[in-house]
């Protein structure tokens, strides 16, 4: 085993087992935090992949940002005791978790009959494509108006929460 | 370099598990992680065939996908907010008021 994929493998079962680890939590102070190492670890697995940006903006945004604000919501509503928090696993789940089950097996049987498992080397063009120069490059060019268009969509999420949080809603 | 078939198989599983967050855990909060968790593992999976295939359009549209996970989870965590100072509740099975 190289080097590389031992390093793959460790992040992958860094993010599996935290993933399990959050929908595991009856706390979701705990869930939160989970999440945020999921999320660092994907962020190392953009880094084996040389997306140095994404990487980044992973940390920055997800872990920090988005991260925060659950936290603040969490610890906002106060949900501390435990009875406010206890859950009941009806049928419903079992029958959820067989489903989920099924779709993980359809998910695994394609990639299994794919011609993926050949592609083993990264595209010889991929450690100057993961920079900050080369996808400003394209961001600003080829992807202007997408851009552009997520200034207004971020405006509208604004006024949004500001218009929800400001005052009761009609009984 | 682990092949390809790693990463998909990978994200394949998180989004898998994120999956099962929405459809068993009644804790409102909890479930809109698990929904981040499912963009996260579809952002895997884009910038693992963007950095394969040599292609930077899919660490573009990651790009995209963050800005939209950030404008919804400041807009949703609003909603919970606004649902629980009228419920005093974010338990999604005492929320139905859309149920038929």
């Amino acid at each position: 085993m190289t080097f590389a994929l031992a390093v793959f493998c460790v992040l992958a079962a860094i993010s599996v087992v935290s993933a399990v680890l959050m929908i595991v939590q009856r706390n979701p102070v705990n869930s939160a935090l989970y999440l945020i190492l999921n999320f660092f670890s994907l962020a190392a697995l953009y880094l084996t992949l040389k997306a140095q940006f994404i990487a980044i903006v992973q940390v920055l945004v997800y872990a920090g940002a988005i991260m925060v604000l659950f936290l603040f919501v969490i610890m906002l509503l106060n949900l501390g005791d435990d009875k406010r928090l206890r859950e009941h696993l009806g049928p419903k789940a079992y029958i959820a978790i067989g489903l989920v089950v099924a779709l993980l097996g359809e998910l695994v049987f394609i990639f299994s009959k794919s011609r993926a498992d050949s592609v083993v080397a990264l595209a010889p063009n991929a450690g100057q494509m993961g920079t900050v120069e080369f996808l400003g490059q394209v961001l600003y060019t080829k992807f202007l108006f997408p851009f552009e268009m997520t200034s207004f969509l971020l405006l509208a999420a604004i006024v949004g929460a500001v218009v929800l949080a400001k005052k009761k809603l009609q009984q | 370099m682990a092949p390809l078939n790693y990463y998909l198989l990978l994200s394949a599983f998180m989004f898998c598990v994120g999956v099962l967050g929405v459809a068993v855990r009644r804790n409102a909060i909890i479930v809109f992680m698990c929904i981040e968790l499912m963009l996260n593992s579809v952002n895997l999976t884009l910038v693992a065939l963007s950095s394969f295939i040599g292609d930077p359009t899919g660490q573009i549209l990651v790009f995209f996908v963050m800005v939209v996970a950030a404008a919804e989870a400041a807009v949703g965590l609003t909603i919970i907010i606004a649902l629980f100072r009228n419920k005093q509740t974010i338990n999604i099975d005492e929320i139905n008021l859309l149920k038929w």
